[in-house]
This record gives structure tokens, C-alpha cells and sequence, in this order.
């Protein structure tokens, strides 16, 4: 939609918006790298026969929020101004659904 | 594409509304659908009430009665009150943040074709056999009992059908409302009712998604085999109420707040003067919002949840009178001081305070779970929803559709037959609610066909049937000032001529671009502000240019159609050999049209800055 700098010109700080897309390059890079590493570990975690399923599913359930985290955050963006509105809807939501599973998991059937 | 008007053939108008994706025109099709709709379930409401003008009637029996009740509920909630909303909605909410139109258009006019097949597919059950028979709530102890016929599938297939056109509707909302405000239209800013279908639009995002898995799981036990509530193959019927009232009871304040809103509108207007505390209202609307969604379990005291449970929702659902109660004060106190006109919106909204206080009273007296055991399944929780729907949701969509009625159509609706529609109404509406809490209290069960003579209720059963005839009357009364309106006063662009917002700032109806230049807000009721400095019209934020417009596009209608023939097949594939491929047939047509979608390049068009001068000319004369 509507451009937010005040020139039109598309060439106006070149040389800062190729540093900043460097930047961000690397960062999704080790992202994606680390998510490969985070998805062998879990593949580890569940193929090794000594670890308890006590221990299992919560450590791959964490490693879980973590790639959904590093998703959000720099293959989506999240970190970006201008997306405060999507993390307030996520997080909202998120919150709504906590209660409910709490509520259920507290007083309704237990 | 010309946009110069011209008079057009009944065929060419047709097309025009079945192709819109202009919000004005998607708004009109809401009104006109949920208007049907409306007088449909109103018709249903009769039938109950001369059911029961006396007793052992056997003017509806047994199932029939179900059907009628349970159809009645549906029909008023999903079919009337919720596209009414959704009208008043578009035809206003783009015009009050000050946007050309809504953010997806094409989304907007799918949105609308999707909840109106969903609505033909429900009602189609009458010829079909059979309505839908386990109550609005189809709890699935009794849904997956009713084996007589297809009603509940229709209900089940139905509601997912346009709980998706609501569900993409508030999306649209939110990200209009996000990203569609004028220069200047902070969100501090926005009018009542926009706040209102933002905080609303919320709402839908997050309650409609449970019903969605509750009907899911309901369509897959009752055609697909599933098990998911029968406890005699490992599932568990309670799971459904749940799902449903997760969103269920936000749905009660997906409908009160938009009236809210609109009262929070009429009020500030009538009174001429701005909304009392309006940085409060805000705040408890967000509040009222968010609390709705820690309540649901308080329709299910009586399930056995156990008395902590019961105890915390109980407290929970009481602290929504918080909230609610500074809205009530900050009314009263935007009328306090002010030159009020009386005008037929303002007699709606002055009758909602006392009728919705009642309501709530109610609402708090069955919010304490230990009388709630006495309260349970009796005509007293019928009195109460029915004074909160009626008296809130009801009495705000008439007082919106007088209110903006010139702005939507041009045309000014008769006072004097709006003043008669609203005692006829408002009496009625007492009469026959009224006394249902005493018939509950002194021990009338809700949902039973008849009742026995010689136990006192009687009388009151036949004022409560006479109250519904007033009602009845107060909209043919209505009808009647609808059809004469055509031939009524032309309104102005400030047709009350005490306009604060900003949709009073441009034509009625507006053109079709709705502002030729996009206007700059300077702060709270914008319009109002510059009328207080001597100024005719707002200060505009752009120069004068070409504007771009989205085409219109039959496709929404063809991929809701698409779903509305899959619903019939799939409904009938367990007994019938051409079932499974109608279903796929209709599947088929669907995402064949979104590939179309998808693979057809439309970039719209624009309207030339000369037609557009053209076009004001020719709005500022008429």
C-alpha cells in the first residue's frame, strides 16, 4: 500500500537498506539452522529409548513454542515495526484459549 | 464502466446487487435478507404464542412445536439479529472512519452471499422433511436422538455455512478499521460504534472458530459415523455444550455491543452533545469483551460441574455488571443537560435503558448459581434473554434502521408512523415478557408444547399472547412506513441535521466512492467540530484525484452456491446413491471458482477525477 517514507524516490539510502537486508538475511539464516538443529533434537529426544515420555513430551512441546517463536519472529516478521496489531490479535488469542484450557484443566472436570 | 447514474431495468439491478461488492449495496442485501429473516422468525414466534393462549391448545403439537421453537430461536439469532448488525455495519462503519470502502470488498460481498445460502439451506428443511427439532442450543444429547428426519443436518451444515460469511465479515471489520482510518481518526477518535464493530469483530474472530469445531463434530457423528459425543463408544456429550457456549455466550455481546454503539450514536446525537465519558466506554466495551469469554459455563450450572466451578463463574459472570453499569451511567449522563429531540430513534433508545437494566437485573439474579437450580429451563430464563435480546439488540436495529435509514436509502422514514411502530412495539414487548418471569417463577417450564388448566397460568400466558400480536403490529407498521418511504422526503447529507459523525458529512445515499476527497479529523465527533466553527463541510486531506475502485464480481455468489449444493448432497449421502457426488459437485464449483479467483487478474478500475467533479455537481443539487 502507501509507501512510508516521504520520497518517493526509490534509491534514497540504498546502501542503509542493503546493510539492513544483509542483516536480516543472516539472521534467517541462523534461524533456519537452528530450527533444522531443534528438529533433530526432538527426532533424538523421541528415538532414544532411555528418556521417560515424562520427559519426552514436555521437551519437545517447549522446543515446539521455540520454532514457533523463531517463525513468527524472523520469517514473519513479528519483529517489525508495524506489527503490533497481529502480535496483540496472536497474543490475545493466545490468552483466550489459555484461560479456557485452564478453566477446563482446574474446575470444570477435575 | 461508467459510473453516471442512469435508470436501470429490474434485470439490470438484479445483477447489479447479485454481482456488488460495494459496501453500501452489500448492506442493503443484509438489511433486506435479515429483515426476511426477521418477519420469518417473528411469524415462528407467533405460532408459539397462539400455541400457548390457552391451555391444551393443539394448534402446534409435539414435534412440530420443537421445530418451530428451535427454528424460531435459530432463525433470530444467525439469520436476523446478526445480519442486521452486519448491515448497519457496512452501510455505516466505512463511512464513520472515513474510507472509500471496506479493506476486502470482495471479501465483504462472499461474506454476505455465504451467511445468506447458509439461511435458504436452514429454512429449505421445512419442505424437506422436517426443521431442525433439539433447540437453538442443539445439545447434542438430544441432536443426535432427533433421527426422524434430516432437521439437525440442515442445522449443523447450515450454521457452518454462514458462521463462515460471519467469521470472514469480521475479519474484513478488523482490518478495515485497522488500517482504513482517515488522516487524523485516531483511535481515541472513532466513533461509539465503530469501537463497537472493532471490539465486536474481535469477538467473531475468537467465539467463532469453538462453534465451527462444535459443528464440525456434530456433522461428523450424525453423517459420517463419528463418536465424538456418544458416550457408549468413548465420547462425551457435555463437550458440546461447551464448545457451544464457549461461543455461545460471547455471541450474546457479538449482538449487544453494536447496539451498544448505536444507542452510544442516537444518545450523543438527540442529546447534541458529546458522548459522557467516552474514553470509559471504550474502556468497558473492550472490558465487557473480554470477560464474555470467562463465562460461558454459567448456562450450565445445573450440568454438574461441582461447586467450585459453579462458584467461580458465578462470581465471574456477576462482575460483567461492572462494566455495563458505567455504560448505563454515561448514557444517562449524555442525556443529563442536553437539548433533547425526541425524534422515533431517541424513543428507542430511551426505552432501552430501563428494559435492558431489567434484563441485567435478571441476568445477575440467575448469574447466582444456587438460585439458578430454581431458574434453570423455566419461562424465568426465557423472560430474561428476552428482555436482554428485545430490549438491548432488538430495540437498537429498529432504532438504527430509523436512524440511518435517509443515510442507506435517501429517503426519510415517517416520524409520526415511526413514533406509532415504537409504542405498539414497546408495549408489546412488555406485555408479553413481562409476565413470563412470574409464569417461570411460579413454575412454567421453556420448550413444552402446552400446559395444564386449573394452575394459574392462563392468564398470563394470554397476555403474553397478546403482547406478541402488538409487536406484530408495530411491524406492519413498519412495512408500511418502509413502502411509503419511497415516495417520502428526500434526506439531506445531515439528515437529522444534528449530525456529529462523519458519514453525515457526505450525500444520502452517498456516491459510490463515498468521499470525493478523503476528509482530515480533527478530533472526536469531526463533523460537529467543524460545525461549531462555521464551517458547511469537512477540511479535506487530499487534492482532488482519480479514484480506485474494485470491480464487481459474480464469484462470491457461485462459490457460496457451490457450498450450498455441497450441503444438500452431503446431507443426504448415507441413504441416497446420488449424495456423495451432488456433494463433490457442489465442493467442485467452490474451489473451482476461488482457483478462478485466484488465477483472473483483476486490477479494478478508476473513476476519473472529471466524473467525479461531474458526479458532486450533481449530489450537491439534488
Amino acid at each position: 500500500m502507501t509507501n512510508q517514507m516521504n520520497s518517493g524516490n526509490e534509491r534514497v539510502d540504498l546502501a542503509y537498506r542493503r546493510r539492513k537486508n544483509a542483516e536480516e538475511m543472516r539472521h534467517q539464516v541462523i534461524a533456519f539452522v537452528l530450527m533444522i538443529l531443534l528438529t533433530l533434537i526432538a527426532f533424538a529426544a523421541v528415538g532414544y529409548e532411555e528418556f521417560s515420555h515424562w520427559f519426552v513430551i514436555p521437551f519437545i512441546l517447549l522446543l515446539a513454542g521455540v520454532q514457533v517463536a523463531f517463525q513468527l519472529y524472523y520469517f514473519m516478521h513479528m519483529s517489525h515495526k508495524g506489527h503490533e496489531f497481529p502480535a496483540l490479535f496472536i497474543y490475545g488469542g493466545v490468552l483466550v484459549m489459555l484461560v479456557l484450557v485452564w478453566a477446563f484443566s482446574t474446575i470444570v472436570w477435575w | 464502466m461508467s459510473t453516471i447514474a442512469r435508470k436501470k431495468g429490474v434485470g439490470a439491478v438484479l445483477w447489479d446487487y447479485l454481482t456488488t461488492v460495494d459496501h453500501k449495496k452489500i448492506a442493503h442485501l443484509y438489511l433486506i435478507s435479515g429483515g426476511i429473516f426477521f418477519l420469518l422468525g417473528g411469524l415462528e414466534a407467533l405460532f408459539i404464542r397462539i400455541q400457548l393462549a390457552k391451555p391444551n391448545n393443539d394448534f402446534l403439537v409435539g414435534g412440530l412445536y420443537n421445530e418451530v421453537l428451535t427454528m424460531h430461536g435459530t432463525t433470530m439469532i444467525f439469520l436476523a439479529a446478526m445480519p442486521l448488525v452486519f448491515a448497519f455495519m457496512n452501510a455505516v462503519v466505512p463511512l464513520q472512519i472515513g474510507a472509500r470502502d471496506v479493506a476486502f470488498p470482495f471479501l465483504n460481498a462472499l461474506g454476505f452471499w455465504l451467511f445468506f445460502f447458509g439461511g435458504v439451506f436452514l429454512n429449505c428443511s421445512w419442505f424437506l422433511g422436517g426443521a431442525p427439532d433439539a433447540g437453538w442450543t442443539s445439545y447434542a444429547s438430544l441432536a443426535l436422538d432427533s433421527k426422524a428426519h434430516h432437521g439437525v443436518d440442515f442445522y449443523t451444515l447450515g450454521l457452518q455455512i454462514s458462521g463462515l460469511g460471519t467469521l470472514i465479515g469480521g475479519i474484513n471489520f478488523l482490518v478495515t478499521i485497522i488500517n482504513m482510518r482517515a488522516p487524523g481518526m485516531t483511535f481515541m477518535r472513532m466513533p461509539m460504534f465503530t469501537w463497537a464493530t472493532f471490539v465486536t469483530s474481535a469477538l467473531i474472530l475468537f467465539a467463532f472458530p469453538p462453534l465451527t469445531v462444535g459443528l464440525i463434530f456434530l456433522m461428523m457423528d450424525r453423517l459420517f459415523g463419528g463418536n465424538f459425543f456418544n458416550p457408549a463408544a468413548g465420547g462425551n456429550t457435555i463437550i458440546w455444550e461447551h464448545l457451544f457456549w464457549v461461543f455461545g455466550h460471547p455471541e450474546v455481546y457479538i449482538l449487544v455491543l453494536p447496539a451498544f454503539g448505536i444507542f452510544s450514536e442516537i444518545f450523543a446525537t438527540f442529546s447534541r452533545k458529546r458522548l459522557f465519558g467516552y474514553s470509559s466506554m471504550v474502556f468497558a466495551t473492550v472490558l465487557i469483551a473480554f470477560l464474555g469469554f470467562m463465562v460461558w459455563a454459567h448456562h450450565m450450572f445445573t450440568v454438574g460441574m461441582g461447586p467450585i466451578a459453579n462458584a467461580i463463574f458465578s462470581v465471574a459472570t456477576m462482575t460483567i455488571a461492572v462494566p455495563t453499569g458505567i455504560k448505563i451511567f454515561n448514557w444517562l449522563f449524555t442525556m443529563w443537560g442536553g437539548s433533547i429531540k425526541f425524534t422515533t430513534p431517541m424513543h428507542y433508545a430511551v426505552a432501552f435503558i430501563p428494559s435492558f437494566v431489567m434484563g441485567g437485573v435478571t441476568g445477575v439474579m440467575l448469574a447466582a448459581a444456587a438460585a439458578d437450580y430454581q431458574y434453570h429451563d423455566s419461562y424465568f430464563v426465557v423472560a430474561h434473554f428476552h428482555y436482554v435480546i428485545v430490549g438491548g439488540v432488538v430495540f437498537a436495529l429498529l432504532a438504527g434502521t430509523h436512524y440511518w435509514w435517509p443515510k442507506m436509502f435517501g429517503r426519510m422514514l415517517n416520524e409520526t408512523l415511526g413514533k406509532i411502530t415504537f409504542w405498539l412495539f414497546f408495549i408489546g414487548f412488555h406485555l408479553t415478557f413481562f409476565i413470563q418471569h412470574f409464569l417461570g417463577l411460579m413454575g412454567m417450564p421453556r420448550r413444552v408444547f402446552t400446559f395444564l388448566p386449573g394452575q394459574g397460568l392462563e392468564t398470563g400466558n394470554f397476555i403474553s399472547t397478546v403482547g406478541a400480536f402488538f409487536m406484530a403490529a408495530a411491524t406492519v407498521v413498519l412495512l408500511i412506513n418502509i413502502v411509503i418511504s419511497v415516495k417520502g422526503e428526500k434526506a439531506p447529507a445531515d439528515a437529522w441535521g444534528d449530525g456529529r459523525t462523519l458519514e453525515w458529512a457526505i450525500a444520502s445515499p452517498p456516491p459510490v466512492y463515498n468521499f470525493a476527497q478523503l476528509p482530515l479529523v480533527r478530533g472526536l465527533d469531526p463533523l460537529w467540530l467543524e460545525k461549531m466553527e462555521g464551517k458547511k463541510e469537512l477540511t479535506p486531506a487530499e487534492p482532488l484525484g482519480d479514484i480506485h475502485m474494485p470491480n464487481s464480481s459474480f464469484l462470491p455468489f457461485i462459490m457460496s452456491f457451490g457450498l450450498f449444493v455441497a450441503a444438500f448432497g452431503f446431507t443426504y449421502h448415507q441413504e441416497t446413491a446420488w449424495g456423495l457426488p451432488v456433494g463433490i459437485l457442489g465442493l467442485l464449483i467452490t474451489f473451482g471458482s476461488m482457483f478462478l479467483r485466484s488465477v483472473i487478474d483483476d486490477h479494478g478500475f478508476h473513476i476519473h477525477k472529471e466524473e467525479v467533479l461531474e458526479l458532486e455537481k450533481k449530489g450537491a443539487n439534488a
